[in-house]
């Protein structure tokens, strides 16, 4: 016989094995999301509480007998008060008692693996390899409130944030180390030598003058050595953090002339759901406004915004004036994260381009964390030739202007358009049309 | 007895250590060998903490397994059930292997360890040396050099072709392990040795050669046997065929070989396995007897005071424990509670044999010789056949059997009970519940359209009308057309009508075998 101790054998055998499990269902799970999102449309984003995902990857399945069908004759132990030929009732489900639950032993924990997500988890997957590009750098420049942090100790401060268990502690092992005598040995030294004086022996002369000796050098020890000495003495320091600005306001920009069709429209909505949803997880509190215009902007409520229809020619720059205009009057720089989504079809007046540019790159894009730019095209569209808006923004990005775009003509396209523009791995030149 | 402590260091909640590990697997051995005359592997035994035991537990019991998020899945529930206290961890792990490997958890108390000991390193070590299903089917002495060899094999594969794609011909094959065994005996014994090398020589072999059946090009000369009959084609390949996974590996049109040898050695495990679920009642009953003798004993000698014993008797009462049908922890009928109970049943009808045993188990009743007679049960019998020749009717008395029909539709009649006119029926039926027959689903393979679309065709015997789960049938119906490669079909047919029942079809996604 062989006694082997495995106890210090490396752990975590089943390490990769696990590994791959968790992997696997998060897969599926994130999968799941994928799809039920495609089922469900954005407006159910944030309605449902509990969205119920079953795996069917994380089966295991094998050949098995169906429980609902078939003759059974079998034996159960503890009878009772059956007599052959009684019959029982049967029981309410397969189960009861009796081969039922001996049976579905095997099934039954399959379904442990369904998972219930909430609405948090299931966002948090929907959204999970996202990120706001640049959002730290940006997000320290333009906070502007603190808070106050503990940070260890510090010699100086105000009374109030004295810290008395550090400075208690300080003068203890102070007190220690010098030796200064405790107020209860001094006390004992005298009641020793009060003894001695009311003793008949009292002529005990040099016993009593070491004892008196020994009390006084004790007193002026603990007279030197003072209870509380300043180099004791801490006070709870704190430190200034820069909070990050927990509000964002998103600007919803559309162009609404008539080349605009609804389903261009459509398009634009959904995405600017999804900027929405987004926002939402990132930040405590986000607004919206939304800015349409023709050859006019304006800002509307959000059923104009997307209900009605105006005609007129295009002048993408009095968006950005009304913009620009909204900013100074409503959300102060150091207190919002601005974010801007424009969509349009591309048409501009071309006389407009230049101030365009000149708006986007001077006044715009310095207060915003992101500008996203989507093209909109007709379900069939081609865009073969670019647009004079695409050009103008292309030219921003060549010469090293942080801002996005993309082209969308059908649905399927919004969700993979969004994760481009704001997938983690995403590269800073890479923003750059494709 | 003597609760001294200090001269009886074997006292209930004591540490163990390593000398009393030794010093109480000597005694344990002694009664083992010398009052059961147990005929043992050697032992291996190794101490482990109970995240082993949880890592062991997940990989199907074994030592070394290839990888797979199925053993980790199994890993997550088992530990959350763990964690929660829902669900205590098995007190040992024995592998069927030469030398018997048996695992003790670092927690148990030194008395739990010997009964451990007793149990695992000598009960069941015993009963797979000995069981014929197991000496016929299983190869202890190869089977950790195998596991080694499947591991690495596997994961040189995963290197070679990627996890995912392993992955996939693992979820297939796992679905179909169950029908990966031969049920019937075979000329030659197992040799898992061999096993690695002939690994080898058939991927040499499958590079040179190319399979007969699914020649396309018509030979020149003479005209293809379309109308081969019938009998003729399924001969050519071997059918009809119960082992699917062994059919795949040799026919399946679009494996590539090392798909092949995964199929193999999935199916390699089921076959070691098989065994196991066939005997699983009298393992443990054979197990659980031969450690309640030794601790008994154990006990007379001094060797265990009365505390530990206390100890004993309340884990070993826990662990035969048979809930009736109506408790609320019933589930099914405990092979620990029977069969140990049939055991000591067989001791007491071999030594004090009333009038009723002698009619009921004439070969044995008053034979004297329990141990010999044991011991013959142990090594020629499986769960099914064992009831059927020793169960007495004291003991379907005593654990108060009875027998009910269900036929999924009206009220349960209750057939027979523990009476005289009971006894007969209560027996067969019970051996009838523990025959692998009838626990799972019998299915085989019967026709290829060997000219046509290369459709495989099976057939489900589907017995008293029960037929197999629709959802989980279309599941692993879905595997093995990915397997085949082509449409596959099953058939369900009643067993004593051939009456068509039911039919199942699935067509290759394309995951695994690609043409």
């Amino acid at each position: 016989m062989n006694i082997v101790d495995r106890r210090l054998n490396p752990r975590g055998k089943s390490l990769a094995n696990r590994q791959r499990f968790i992997r696997r269902a998060r897969k599926e799970l994130t999968d799941a999301v994928r799809e039920a999102t495609a089922k469900q449309g954005l407006t159910d984003l944030g309605t449902d509480d509990k969205i119920r995902i079953r795996t069917d990857r994380l089966r295991e399945p094998t050949f098995r007998h169906s429980h609902r069908q078939g003759e059974r004759d079998y034996v159960l132990p503890g009878n009772k008060e059956y007599a052959e030929g009684d019959r029982i009732p049967r029981p309410e489900q397969d189960g009861g008692g009796g081969r039922g639950s001996q049976a579905s032993e095997d099934g039954e924990g399959e379904d442990a693996f369904q998972f219930i997500l909430s609405q948090d988890e299931f966002l948090d997957i929907f959204l999970d390899d996202l990120e706001l590009p640049d959002m730290l750098r940006k997000q320290l420049r333009a906070s502007e409130s603190f808070s106050h942090v503990r940070a260890g100790y510090q010699v100086s401060g105000p009374v109030s944030n004295l810290n008395l268990k550090r400075t208690m502690r300080n003068s203890l092992s102070r007190r220690i180390a010098l030796k200064r005598p405790r107020p209860a040995d001094i006390a004992a030294r005298e009641a020793e030598l009060e003894k001695l004086e009311a003793s008949v022996e009292a002529e005990d002369l040099e016993e009593r003058a070491r004892l008196e000796a020994d009390i006084e050098r004790q007193k002026s020890r603990s007279k030197r050595i003072p209870f509380i000495d300043p180099v004791d003495v801490r006070y709870n320091r704190f430190e200034q953090v820069p909070q990050p600005v927990a509000s964002a306001v998103m600007f919803c920009l559309m162009d609404v002339s008539g080349s605009m069709t609804e389903h261009m429209k459509d398009l634009a909505k959904r995405f600017y759901k999804l900027l929405y949803v987004f926002l939402g997880r990132r930040y405590k509190n986000v607004e919206i406004v939304f800015i349409r215009h023709t050859h006019l902007a304006r800002e509307v409520d959000e059923e104009t915004f997307f209900m009605s229809t105006e005609t007129g020619g295009t002048v993408v720059s009095t968006a950005f004036e009304e913009m620009i205009k909204v900013v100074q009057a409503r959300y102060p720089r150091d207190q919002w994260n601005i974010y801007a989504a424009q969509a349009s079809d591309g048409d501009n007046l071309s006389t407009d381009n230049s101030k365009v540019a000149t708006l986007l790159r001077d006044q715009i894009l310095p207060i915003c964390q992101y500008f996203a730019y989507i093209e909109v095209a007709s379900e069939h569209g081609g865009y073969e030739v670019n647009t004079e808006l695409w050009r103008t923004y292309d030219e921003l990005i060549k010469t090293g202007h942080p801002l996005a775009m993309k082209k969308v003509s059908r649905r399927n396209q919004i969700y993979p358009v969004f994760r481009e523009l704001f997938s983690r791995e995403q590269d800073q030149p890479s923003r750059a049309p494709t | 007895m003597t609760l001294d402590r200090t001269r009886d260091p074997k006292g209930a909640g004591f540490d163990w250590d390593f000398d009393g590990l030794q010093r109480a697997y000597d005694k344990v051995s002694d009664i083992a060998l010398g009052e059961l005359k147990l005929d043992i592997y050697p032992n291996q035994i190794e101490v482990i903490t109970s995240e082993q035991m949880l890592d062991a537990y997940s990989s199907i019991g074994m030592p070394l397994m290839y990888k797979h998020w199925s053993f980790g899945k199994h890993f997550a529930r088992d530990e959350l059930l763990y964690r929660h206290g829902l669900r205590n961890l098995a007190y040992e792990i024995v592998i069927n292997s030469n030398p018997c490997i048996a695992y003790l958890m670092e927690e148990n108390s030194m008395m739990m360890q010997t009964l451990v000991i007793a149990h695992a390193a000598f009960g069941h070590n015993h009963f797979f040396k000995n069981n014929n299903l197991f000496r016929q089917w299983t190869d202890a002495n190869g089977i950790l050099d195998y596991l080694e060899f499947a591991k690495s094999y596997i994961a040189r594969c995963e290197d070679k072709y990627g996890e995912a794609e392993v992955e996939k011909v693992l979820d297939a094959a796992h679905a179909l392990m169950a029908q990966g065994v031969n049920r019937y005996p075979r000329k030659k014994a197992f040799d898992l040795r061999d096993e690695e090398k002939r690994a080898r020589e058939r991927a040499e072999e499958a590079e040179r050669s190319h399979n007969e059946l699914w020649r396309t090009l018509p030979r020149s000369g003479t005209k293809p046997q379309q109308n081969a009959t019938e009998a003729e084609r399924r001969k050519l390949l071997g059918l009809p065929e119960e082992n699917v996974l062994y059919f795949l590996e040799k026919t399946a049109p679009a494996l590539k070989t090392w798909q092949r040898e995964i199929i193999r050695i999935v199916r390699q495990i089921a076959q070691y396995f098989y065994p196991q679920k066939q005997t699983k009642m009298m393992n443990e009953g054979c197990a659980t007897f031969v450690h309640y003798h030794v601790m008994n004993r154990l006990h007379d000698i001094g060797f265990l005071n009365d505390g530990a014993m206390l100890e004993f008797l309340h884990s070993h009462t826990g662990a035969v424990f048979q809930p009736e049908f109506d408790h609320r922890g019933y589930s099914g009928i405990n092979p620990y509670a029977l069969g140990f109970g049939m055991m000591q049943d067989i001791q007491r009808v071999c030594t004090e044999p009333t009038d009723e045993d002698r009619e009921w188990l004439p070969e044995i009743a008053g034979q004297g010789d329990w141990v010999e007679v044991l011991k013959d049960a142990w090594a020629n019998h499986r769960d099914e056949s064992f009831i059927r020749q020793f169960l007495s009717p004291e003991l379907i008395r005593k654990m108060k059997f009875f027998n009910v029909y269900d036929d999924s539709v009206s009220d349960l009649i209750v057939k027979a009970i523990h009476n005289e006119q009971g006894y007969q029926t209560v027996r067969t039926k019970l051996a009838n519940q523990f025959d692998v027959v009838s626990m799972e689903p019998e299915i085989e393979i019967v026709d290829v359209d060997l000219y046509g679309d290369r459709k495989l065709m099976l057939q489900h015997r589907a017995h008293s009308g029960i037929v197999l789960d629709e959802k989980e049938t279309a599941y692993v119906l879905q595997h093995l057309a990915d397997l085949w490669g082509y449409e596959v079909m099953l058939i369900e047919i009643a067993a004593q009508s051939d009456a068509v029942l039911k039919e199942h079809r699935a067509s290759p996604s394309g995951a695994v075998a690609s043409n």
